[in-house]
């Protein structure tokens, strides 16, 4: 179909032999005839619906040109309402995120959204998605999600200081050794998802390496409905001086419109529309044209140009070309400025030649941006492109008509309304039904109390979900730009501080599918949760979030009603938590041959740490510390009826027993509050050792992670409880952190936590021996660290070494 | 006294080594861009880490016909110290000015890690101040820094104690254990048979400050900064 479809318009090629000839025209003084109707490719609503482009949409097109689009009208269109751009699915919902605050200087709607840190400076930071070029070209796809979501932050004028990646993958592993996995995995599943793996990682560490921003941190997940549909989500972070702060907003009729950076290329043409906005079938692999190839040494120059270019204040406005290329960047830009923008595209630097207008409009190339210089100085702005050997080309001018005109050789291939094609988009009430209730699951059935779980806990600790990603995260610069104090694996949020203050900024992602496919609801309240809570356990008050919606195709009711709940779930955390929503991005269609992933809302929280030398790690630090169980619910009933249905959601259930059921854990907002804003103060106040939220595996793991961080420190772990022994030691409900304290300050701690309303329990000491916990009087763990840190450090690489998978079966 | 950081484009290192050196340590240091011909206004020059021209072709292989390399030769030639750190050190091997080559990592992954290297010979002017044996804990974050020459120019680097530093456990034995990248013989840095120019995989600039994980790599910029001086010393 796709491919077919190209090949057409590729036929359109030898339409203009005086390209060259052409290329020096002067856009100031362009005849603007009538649309040139492409007569090679006759626009019928069939070619409409190959476009992805319903009857009605093509309707509306019709309405809002006052005639047929032309082939190449048609194309933008069809690019600039995918939902990948228009967000036409997800925008009703989207309007129920909190967005303010006093602290937030820019909001959703620019390329990224920015809160302000003091000092005068300001943050960027957004989401981005980049799922299915990551599975149609693992490395590539990786690749140019970091790229594109790097040019989102300095597009703003700020310099890109950290990156996150948030990365979901199917199974790695077969059933073994006593270990579940997730059902329906066989080999050659398994053999691709850790092609998949590889790839996207190699893809991630060499943009972000080679670029020069450290990717600091993020988290990985296995589960089974990944693995026809892995998710790449990537974070990015970027600092400016408020004043310094650009936008994508076209001002001064007249104005140049200037393009700089990579040439143009047949790449990534339709990205945006035919997969980014499309379900995957068994023709997925044709689509590997589609995806885009980047270049991070150009993109590497490409900042360095453009922050330098800013700086002559020449510059009026500017934004990245991603998805949809140069179609979108000018209409949005002439959007946002209620302008129109005309450009000439004989004069767009080409990477071959004989590109057809529609290509060059639709083509997703790397490494591009188009700007608005003041009319008189655009030579300032030209020079610093020169001087970083990039393309700069002056290929078109900001006009009052409010429409986007293309031309070619002075012929005009395109003319349209600029507002009605950025903002006039369709825009769908989705219907929505909830899903049938599951009946007659399946739940854990309780270990009798005092037995020894030592062999279990050892198993949880070499789960994929739970074993140590280094494997993953040594593959990426993480220290580049010497700002980062907390790296991968050192603490639950990653910590880069600010050179020139003495402030530190912390970062987490987090998203549970399988609790969200549980309930939307709750599983993305606890994802807020998870996030706001890792940034306090790095000492820092969490401030903004961005996420990354992912969720499968918005025309089946059940998906539109997960997102539906899912969003709910947002907001209400994210207006407990009093952290606004800046930005972010939805990605739906996540299917393959009809089967949706589990709706996976990420959530990324940045917070502040006022003074950088107050950050906390998760390590144990000194032999003889207190280890202390803060638990922000305990003014709740702890223990509820359903502990069984609720620990059947738990990688513990999964992992021992297979069973992924029930609900997630009851979430309390109130509580996370409350436990949040005690360790912001503790660790203010440096009252604490360390702290570590208990999430994945529960208590028990959360100690020992504590232990593996450390200089081969140990934990003696006695308490008492009225739960299941299981539930105790390995249940994941939410508000509670473990934090080491010095002898001297346990009481300070509780005192402080008690005016917090936050329950804190001494719950055992540092030790440098066996790690052991006694529960109820009984030793139900005990083991030397050493063993259990090789259980958990090496599980990974044996996963993905365990060669025959046959045998693994 | 003056230092010079060369940028290249694709250098990505090149600030975290002016912050070490003027604002970390507080001596006078100025970028030098890639075009510049002329390098001999400053004292000592550095050769950055990063992906200088994007590394297509071959680490350091597009950047050692850069214009400001045939003035660092000038340059080294005269006596004049030049520092390469990680891709620096790639790109002084391709310009012949260190001896060897630096191949794929052995696993073939690119690694970013706090490792050990012990000083193998403190008669440089980059090594002077540390004690001998001693080991440094300095990051390494590189996909090509297995070193390799042939058996005449190992023995070579051998008898002219040219290699200067080696990747070893924290107590400081040169095992394979300790090897990251399958460099031979454990080699992490060396130098010229004239002593004044050093090449090293790991990254010094990234551990002047004990809040980032180390403060060992200052052994190596004080040592440089009192070379300058005894230097300045002698001349004046």
């Amino acid at each position: 179909m796709i491919s077919e479809f190209t090949g057409q318009s590729h036929s359109l090629c030898n339409l203009n032999p005086q390209a060259e000839a052409c290329a020096t025209e002067v856009p100031g003084n362009l005849s603007a005839s009538k649309p040139m109707m492409d007569t090679e490719i006759k626009v019928t609503p069939e070619l409409a619906a190959e476009h992805g482009l319903s009857p009605d949409e093509y309707a509306r097109i019709q309405k809002i040109l006052g005639r047929d689009p032309n082939f190449t009208e048609l194309g933008i269109f069809s690019v600039m309402w995918s939902e990948h751009c228009s967000y036409k699915s997800s925008k009703v919902h989207l309007r129920r995120l909190p967005t303010r605050g006093p602290q937030v200087l820019q909001g959703p709607g620019e390329n990224a959204g920015v809160v302000d840190i003091g000092d005068g400076l300001a943050a960027a930071f957004k989401m981005e998605s980049h799922n299915h070029p990551s599975y149609v070209e693992p490395f590539q796809g990786a690749a140019t999600g970091v790229g594109g979501i790097l040019r989102d932050i300095f597009t703003m004028g700020a310099r890109p200081i950290a990156v996150l990646d948030s990365l979901r993958f199917g199974p790695i592993s077969l059933p073994h050794a006593g270990v579940k996995t997730s059902a329906d995995v066989d080999a050659e599943t398994v053999a691709h998802n850790r092609r998949i793996l590889d790839g996207v990682v190699r893809g991630i560490s060499h943009y972000g390496n080679c670029f020069g921003v450290p990717t600091v941190g993020g988290e990985v997940q296995f589960e089974a409905g990944y693995s026809a549909n892995p998710l790449v989500n990537v974070l990015a972070l970027g600092i400016a001086k408020k004043e310094d702060l650009f936008f994508a907003k076209a001002r001064g009729v007249g104005n140049p419109v200037v393009y700089v950076g990579a040439k143009t290329g047949r790449d990534g043409i339709h990205g945006a529309s035919l997969l980014a906005s499309a379900e995957f079938t068994e023709e997925s692999q044709q689509k590997r044209p589609n995806v885009q190839v980047g270049d991070p040494f150009m993109e590497k120059l490409l900042l360095e140009a453009c922050l330098e270019a800013m700086k002559t204040g020449a510059i009026v406005a500017i934004q990245d070309m991603g998805a949809a290329g140069l179609t979108s960047t000018s209409c949005e830009m002439a959007s946002r400025g209620g302008l129109g923008i005309e450009m000439e595209l004989a004069r767009v630097p080409q990477r071959e030649p004989g590109m057809t207008p529609y290509e060059m409009m639709l083509s997703e190339s790397q490494e591009r941006m188009l700007l608005v210089a003041e009319r008189g100085r655009e030579q300032e702005v030209l020079k610093v492109f020169a001087k970083w050997g990039l393309d700069a080309v002056e290929i078109g001018l900001v006009t009052e008509d409010g429409l986007v005109r293309v031309l070619h050789h002075a012929k005009v291939v395109a003319e349209i309304p600029a507002h009605a094609l950025a903002e006039e988009g369709p825009v769908y009430q989705r219907p929505i039904a909830a899903p049938a209730p599951v009946t007659n699951e399946r739940y854990v059935e309780f270990a009798t109390p005092g037995k020894n779980l030592t062999e279990n806990f050892r198993a949880l600790l070499a789960a994929p979900a739970i074993a140590s990603k280094r494997l993953i995260w040594e593959q990426y610069d993480y220290m580049v730009r010497t700002n980062t104090i907390e790296a991968p694996g050192a603490g639950d949020a990653a910590v880069v501080r600010i050179k020139g203050t003495k402030r530190a900024l912390a970062l987490a992602s987090d998203g549970n599918g399988r609790w969200c496919r549980l309930d939307p609801f709750v599983g993305a309240q606890l994802a807020v949760a998870e996030a706001a809570r890792n940034v306090a356990c790095s000492g820092a008050k969490p401030m903004a979030a961005t996420n990354c919606l992912n969720f499968g195709s918005p025309e089946k009711p059940e998906v539109m009603w997960q997102f539906s709940r899912a969003i709910d779930g947002i907001s209400e955390a994210c207006i407990a938590l009093e952290i606004p929503i800046t930005g972010g991005n939805v990605s739906f269609y996540n299917e393959t041959l009809g089967r949706s992933i589990d709706p996976t809302p990420v959530l990324g929280v940045l917070g502040m740490i006022e003074n950088a030398p107050r950050a906390l790690g998760m390590a144990f630090r000194a032999k003889g510390d207190a280890i202390m169980l803060l638990d922000g619910s305990a003014r709740e009933p702890v223990m509820d009826a359903n502990g069984a249905k609720e620990f059947s959601s738990s990688e513990y259930a999964r992992t021992m027993q297979g069973i992924e059921a029930g609900a997630p854990p009851a979430v309390n907002l109130a509580a996370e509050k409350r436990l949040i804003n005690l360790l912001v103060a503790l660790a203010r106040e440096g009252q604490l050792q360390s702290a570590h939220d208990v999430s994945d595996g529960g208590l028990a793991v959360t100690l020992a992670e504590s232990c593996f961080a450390s200089n081969g420190l140990s934990a003696e772990i006695s308490f008492k409880s009225k739960e299941p022994d299981e539930l105790a030691l390995f249940g994941e409900r939410g508000a509670r952190a473990v934090v080491s304290v010095t002898p001297e300050n346990v009481a300070a701690v509780r005192r402080i936590a008690a005016q917090y309303e936050v329950a804190a329990v001494e719950v055992g000491r540092v030790a440098s021996g066996e790690f052991r916990i006694e529960l109820n009087g009984q030793i139900v763990v005990s083991a030397e660290v050493p063993s259990l840190a090789d259980a958990w450090s090496g599980a990974l690489g044996r996963l993905l070494q365990a060669n025959d998978l046959r045998k693994a079966e | 006294m003056k230092f010079g950081v060369v940028v290249f484009p694709g250098s990505n290192c090149d600030h975290d080594a002016w912050y070490a050196l003027g604002e970390v340590l507080h001596q006078p240091v100025e970028f030098l861009w890639h075009q510049s011909e002329d390098v001999n206004q400053f004292d000592a020059i550095l050769l950055p880490g990063g992906f200088s021209y994007g590394d297509y072709l071959r680490t350091g292989a597009i950047a050692r016909f850069s214009p400001v390399m045939r003035a660092v030769e000038k340059f080294a030639q005269g006596g004049g110290l030049v520092l390469g750190i990680c891709n620096g050190f790639q790109i002084l091997c391709e310009a012949g000015l260190l001896p060897g080559v630096l191949q794929r990592n052995a696993g073939m992954k690119f690694i970013c890690r706090q490792v050990h290297i012990r000083v193998e010979s403190t008669d440089t002017p980059f090594t002077a101040s540390a004690d001998p044996s001693q080991v440094l804990q300095i990051p390494i974050a590189h996909g090509d820094g297995n070193y390799f020459c042939d058996d005449a120019t190992h023995s070579e680097l051998q008898r002219n104690e040219q290699i200067i530093f080696r990747y070893s456990t924290p107590d400081g034995r040169v095992e394979e254990s300790a090897n990251p990248n399958g460099s031979l013989a454990n080699i992490a840095g060396i130098c010229n048979r004239e002593r004044n120019v050093v090449g090293l995989m790991p990254h010094p600039e990234r551990a002047v400050e004990a809040a980032l994980g180390s403060a060992d790599g200052q052994v190596i910029f004080r040592s440089l900064i009192e070379s300058l001086l005894i230097q300045a010393g002698v001349s004046s």
